[in-house]
């Protein structure tokens, strides 16, 4: 806004016009994600029979434990949801307070994703037992590794925030890290339905 | 501000609490059936499916706030692009695959 070449409503064009390029950009790198997590779901789909003898999604999967990471997956959608809702209202606080809570779900769910792979490694039911078990291992832990960059990226703008305030860049930043959180959400949807529910039946 | 960062656009806090009850009631329809086992196999995987595909569109419409008439053009596009390309590429993975699981049958 300081640069005084410009008339500040071209100013203000020309910044709404960049961000509107990124959102676009961000939106197109969504849809490419949304392509490899639909291939690693067709991969599990068909491994799902190559157990090798080993145990089956009936003997390793606790409907129990699942449900409650899905709660906390949605729950946190929801939360960055009063995220966005805050920072076009201008209060920061609540932006910051809402950003924790959505980053604490996370790390809850992050911790029992953990204990569920560690536990299954510890049983003997590691990524090298069967292509079912790769296959199980690769899918749900891209999300998971998806779930932890989302994570970090909430920590820089809690600090972008906490330091700059809302400014039209970081309330930007803002509205695609909340894409990017709701598009894990959707992913996880597709990891219940296809990896655990029916695993279990 | 709100037109320049387009989060103006969202439709507000009754949005996204309207899209965490739907969605909350569409994830426990799926693990109740499983847990209690109130249907038949095909009947329970059929229904974790539809649920599956309504919860999809909830949040595309709750939480990504997906909208026809005011979602730009070019997203719409993409994400049916995108959709398009999933549809082809697991669905000629899982037909070429399971049929040559059948055809390997001894």
């Amino acid at each position: 806004m300081s640069d005084a070449a410009l008339p500040a409503g071209l100013e203000a064009e020309a910044t709404a016009e960049r961000i509107e390029d990124k959102a676009f950009g961000f939106w197109i790198y969504l849809m490419t994600d949304g392509v490899i997590f639909a291939l690693l779901f067709a991969t599990y789909v068909v491994m799902t029979v190559g157990t090798a003898g080993g145990p089956t999604g009936a003997d390793l999967f606790n409907l129990t434990h699942t449900f409650g990471e899905t709660m906390l997956l949605l729950v946190s959608s929801a939360t960055f949801g009063m995220a966005s809702v805050a920072a076009r209202e201008g209060d920061r606080r609540a932006v910051l307070l809402w950003l924790v809570v959505t980053a604490a779900l996370g790390v809850g769910f992050v911790i029992m994703e953990g204990l569920e792979f560690s536990g299954m490694i510890a049983q003997g039911a590691g990524p090298d037992r069967s292509g079912f078990l790769s296959a199980f291992f690769t899918l749900v832990g891209t999300h998971g590794a998806h779930v932890s960059v989302g994570i970090l990226c909430i920590l820089v703008m809690l600090a972008q925030i906490a330091a700059r305030g809302l400014t039209p860049p970081v309330a930007s930043r803002l509205f695609r890290l909340g894409l990017f959180w709701h598009f894990l959400d959707i992913v996880w949807i597709g990891i219940f339905s296809i990896v655990y529910l029916p695993g279990v039946l | 501000m709100s037109d320049a960062t387009r989060i103006g656009e969202g439709p507000g806090r009754r949005s996204y609490l309207v899209g965490l009850v739907l969605a909350l009631a569409l994830t426990a329809i799926p693990f109740a059936l499983v847990q209690f086992r109130l249907a038949g196999t095909t009947a329970t995987v059929v229904a974790i499916a539809l649920a599956a595909l309504v919860q999809v569109v909830v949040h595309l419409r709750f939480f990504l706030h997906i909208d026809f008439h005011k979602t730009p053009r070019e997203n719409l596009l993409a994400l049916f692009f995108a959709g398009f390309l999933i549809f082809v590429m697991v669905g000629g993975t899982l037909w070429i695959m399971f049929d040559l699981h059948y055809r390997m049958m001894p």
